[in-house]
Parts: C-alpha cells; sequence; structure tokens
C-alpha cells in the first residue's frame, strides 16, 4: 500500500502566508511565548523552537503538514455549511480564512511519514483559535470515518481554546459527534496518536484530545479543561507557572510523552510501524 | 409551554426545586448506592446506584448539588471532579455488563474548575465518559432537571434520548461567562442568555433535546408520570437491537453536522 506513495515525494504545497504569523512584530525578533526569552528568528532554526526552553513556536497548520510529513493530500476541502446568524461571526470568519489559507480550524487529509499512509488533521490555532465549530466537527468526523473505511490510523495535532462561542450549543454537540466517529474508528482496530500542541484546552481537551490510544506533547505546551483566570477565582489561589502544561500534566498521568519537535516526526514513524500488525496478505 | 424568559428559566433551573435524592426516591424502589471511583475517591456531587423502576432494573446516575449548606459545599454546587466522572463510568461500565438501562440525572453550572480538577484530568474523565457511551450495549437516558452546563453536563447526556425539566436550561457556556467573553460583562447575563438559546423550547425546537417534562407543583404525581414515560421509553428502546441501539445513539449527534 505504501509504494502508491514512494515515487510520490511531493511535498503538500499551500498558497497560505503561514509562515508570517512566525515573525512576530518585531521583526527579525521574536519572543518565546513560554519562558519569554528572545532572540533572532533564524535563531530557531527549521522546526521554530525556542534555543533557550525549547518550546515550539505556534504553526500554521499547512506549515506543520510541510514539517511533519513527507507528503500531504487534502481531504475535504469543500465540506460547505451554513453557518449561525450571529453578530459579527461571518466578518470573524472571513478574517480567519485570510490569515490562514485555510477554511475551518482545522486541516485535514492523508499523509505519508516514513513510508507509511496515515490519516492526518492539524488544529491551526491562528484560526479563531481553533475552537470547534459544527464544520470543524464535521471535517473530524469525515477523517475518522474515511479512515476508518480505508483501515487507516490517525494522528491528530490538537490546538485549540475549545467551543466556538458564535455556534452555541451545536459546538458543545460536536464533543459527542466527533466521538461517536472516533469510536467507530476505535471499534475497527485502528490506532488514534494525539499530538498536543499549545494550546489543547475546553471542549477539546474534554473530548477528541484525550481520546487518543496514545497522547503525546510538545514541550510546555498549556493542556487543561478550565481557564487558568476562572480556577484562580474559583479557589483564590494563585497557581503556579507550571501548572496546565504538558510537563506538569505528564506528571499527573496524563501523557505518554514530550516529544521535541525536531524528532516528532521520527516518533510518529516508530508508532505506527508499532501498530501495523502483519496482514496474512502483506507483501512486506 | 411557558411564558418566562430566558433569563427567567436560568433562576428557575438554579431554584433547587428538585433534589437529586428526592428524584431518585420518587422513582426508584430498592435504590441501592454503590461508592467509589475505585481509583482515588468517592465524589459527593455524584450519587450513583443500582434500583428498580418499577419491574426494571436499572442504573441511576444523578449530579447532587446537595441539600444544605453543608452538603452544597461538599459537593461544590454539583460540580464533579475528576473522580465523579470516573465514578459515573464505572457505573455505567457495570450496567453494560449486566445488560442494565442507564439513567443520568443531570444538574450542575460545570465539572469545578479548580487545581485538582485539572490535575486529576477532569477533561480526560469527560473524554471518556463520552467516548465510552458511544459504545454501550443498554438504553441510556439523561434528564436534565436544573442547570446543563457545558461538557460537565454532556458527559451524562450522551445518551439514546436526552430529556428536560421545563425549568431547566442546557448550554455550552454560563450566561454570565458569555456575557463576559461577549460584553466585556457578566452582568448582561439576561441578553447572553437570550442569544445562546439554552431554554428547553429552542433545544427541542433544535432537536438536543427530544422531550421537555412539564414540572407539577405535587411532587408524588410528578414523580408517578415521569417514571411511567420512563418505563415507557426504556421498553422501546429494548426492542432496538444492540447494533440499532448504538447506530440510534451516535447517530443523534451526527445531526448536528
Ligand atoms: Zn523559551
Amino acid at each position: 500500500m505504501t509504494q502508491l506513495f514512494e515515487n510520490n515525494p511531493d511535498k503538500f504545497k499551500h498558497t497560505a502566508p503561514a509562515d508570517a504569523r512566525t515573525r512576530g512584530q518585531k521583526g527579525d525578533w521574536v519572543t518565546c511565548a513560554f519562558c519569554g526569552a528572545q532572540q533572532y528568528k533564524e535563531e530557531l532554526g527549521e522546526f521554530l523552537v525556542c534555543g533557550v526552553c525549547g518550546y515550539g513556536f505556534r504553526l500554521g497548520a499547512a506549515q506543520r503538514a510541510n514539517m511533519m510529513t513527507d507528503s500531504f493530500t487534502e481531504w475535504h476541502a469543500d465540506i460547505e455549511m451554513t453557518t449561525p446568524d450571529f453578530t459579527g461571526y461571518a466578518e470573524k470568519l472571513t478574517r480567519a480564512q485570510a490569515a490562514t489559507g485555510l477554511k475551518e480550524a482545522v486541516l485535514t487529509g492523508e499523509a505519508v511519514i516514513e513510508h507509511q499512509r496515515t490519516a492526518l488533521a492539524i488544529m491551526d490555532a491562528g484560526f479563531m483559535m481553533g475552537s470547534l465549530g459544527a464544520k470543524t466537527g464535521a471535517k473530524l468526523v469525515a477523517l475518522f470515518d474515511d479512515a476508518t473505511a480505508n483501515d487507516l490510523p490517525v494522528i491528530l495535532f490538537s490546538a485549540s481554546g475549545g467551543a466556538r462561542m458564535q455556534e452555541g450549543i451545536r459546538s458543545l454537540m460536536q464533543l459527542a459527534n466527533v466521538s461517536a466517529a472516533i469510536a467507530r474508528h476505535r471499534e475497527a482496530g485502528l490506532v488514534y496518536i494525539v499530538v498536543l500542541t499549545d494550546p489543547t484546552m475546553g471542549g477539546v481537551t474534554a473530548s477528541f484530545a484525550m481520546q487518543g490510544d496514545i497522547i503525546l506533547s510538545e514541550p510546555h505546551a498549556l493542556v487543561g479543561f478550565a481557564g487558568r483566570r476562572v480556577i484562580e477565582q474559583t479557589i483564590h489561589e494563585t497557581l503556579p507557572k507550571d501548572f496546565q502544561r504538558a510537563e506538569h500534566m505528564q506528571a499527573s498521568g496524563f501523557i505518554d510523552a514530550i516529544v521535541a519537535r525536531p524528532e516528532l516526526q521520527h516518533y510518529l514513524g516508530q508508532l505506527l510501524r508499532v501498530h501495523q500488525a502483519p496482514k496474512e496478505d502483506a507483501h512486506v | 409551554m411557558s411564558e418566562k424568559t430566558p433569563i427567567d428559566i436560568v433562576r428557575a433551573s438554579r431554584e433547587d426545586r428538585f433534589l437529586a435524592r428526592d428524584i431518585i426516591a420518587g422513582l426508584i424502589t430498592d435504590f441501592q448506592e454503590l461508592h467509589g471511583d475505585r481509583a482515588q475517591g468517592d465524589d459527593p456531587a455524584i450519587i450513583g446506584g443500582v434500583g428498580l423502576l418499577g419491574e426494571q432494573p436499572v442504573t441511576v446516575i444523578a449530579i447532587n448539588r446537595g441539600a444544605e449548606i453543608a452538603e452544597k459545599l461538599q459537593t461544590r454546587n454539583g460540580s464533579p471532579e475528576a473522580s465523579g466522572y470516573r465514578k459515573a463510568l464505572r457505573l455505567m461500565q457495570q450496567a453494560d455488563r449486566f445488560n442494565r438501562p442507564i439513567i443520568t440525572f443531570i444538574n450542575t453550572p460545570g465539572a469545578f474548575p479548580g487545581k485538582t480538577a485539572e490535575e486529576g484530568g477532569v477533561g480526560q474523565a469527560i473524554a471518556e465518559s463520552i467516548l465510552q457511551s458511544m459504545s454501550f450495549k443498554v438504553p441510556m437516558i439523561a434528564v436534565i432537571y436544573g442547570e446543563g452546563g457545558s461538557g460537565g453536563a454532556l458527559a451524562l447526556a450522551t445518551s439514546n434520548r436526552v430529556w428536560m425539566f421545563e425549568h431547566a436550561i442546557y448550554a455550552m457556556l454560563s450566561p454570565e461567562g458569555f456575557a463576559s467573553i461577549l460584553f466585556k460583562d457578566a452582568k448582561r447575563a439576561d441578553e447572553a442568555a437570550a442569544l445562546l438559546g439554552l431554554t428547553p423550547q429552542e433545544l427541542l425546537t433544535a432537536h438536543v433535546v427530544d422531550r421537555v417534562i412539564p414540572e407539577m407543583d405535587n411532587h408524588t404525581a410528578f414523580y408517578e408520570q415521569l417514571r411511567l414515560d420512563l418505563k415507557n421509553e426504556i421498553a422501546d428502546l429494548q426492542k432496538l437491537s444492540t447494533t440499532e441501539l448504538i447506530a440510534q445513539r451516535q447517530q443523534r449527534f451526527a445531526q448536528f453536522s
């Protein structure tokens, strides 16, 4: 099966100016969102990692697809859906689409990672903070169902502030909708791998970001359910700096491994290999 | 059914007209409470156990806001921690194993926003509850009897049927929270409530809920009617094959995309 793609090393090309978002306000200077260190952008290297603390700067979905796969083919680009009539929502969507080059907060498709096919979903925090709308949910359901039909694993890079305010209860229903598709994928005996990236919060944490068979994270990613400010107001305590960061969540037992961005593609390749069940008719 | 405005219904939903233990006592005979998540604790914000609905053995799980101040503090006004959701999931798994229908009663402002809740993985606990609910082989009915707050409510509402009391609400965020994001002013909750579509009638129209249960001042008569409705609904769901039952539950949520 992988042979189909071995002769097709064309990288996924995207017209989005996703790169612009990591450039920062100060020209060639960028500030690490985790440790605050300032450095020249070139110093971050091709993986855009802070030289001081190892935090991975936020990426656009297309940029991440290029960085993490041998090749990528987009699926479900044309799923259309009526948008709820909520003041300012249509304008916000148009702005997010222009800024990211995406139609929705998640990019879905099929990728090859170290010669292995996988279905792939990448959320983009630059698109309305990766919030979960009905169309975001529909794309994820389509991805899991197509992966199930094609006997493919799913890798998902999460990045989201949670529910999409403008869509109300319909947004909340996506937690159940996507979970049902994951249940069908799981029932078929296929593996689902999550990579938590900064930030993964709210309803996304309370559903598909925490439903992986294996849950990885990028260093220092913010991962949680309730927001820090709400918690501090509720319990009248100041929370430590590492609260809801990947390292703390791993120590609490919720993350299998924290993997630095330059090692991530190979790590995923290894996991995909381990989960390739030998089949009687396989010509390996 | 009701001429109240959305914010009136929000206020009514928080009035504690119905308490978890009273609902269980009113509907279920021979209820036996089962405690603990088998891992670390026993969250009083979730009451669970087994009993009889008429002749039918059922598993009942209810979010408990508590009756008086001391219990309200213990249950954080009905805001479960991770351990509470794990207790609920354990009892659902047990129901699935013994082919007992599951009835959940929901009334929560949301999962508790606290340090121990986060460190206990409350998000993961809700996620697991939702995921496993999609595969249980038994009829599941959820009844929202007060506040249905966000993911903390949905964790127990991924069922074949979702019902609501006449003065209950269901939303992805509280009107106060929505107002503070939208208007930067939590005091404009009345406007936010009108925008959220959180009333039973709006949710019925949107197919988020399947039935609105008229409330009665006479609780004895009310419970008698509700017990009959639940019995009939369970009997109807039991006519479906396992495959049909699971497909119906999953399809119920597919309509929102
Ligand atoms: Zn840094």
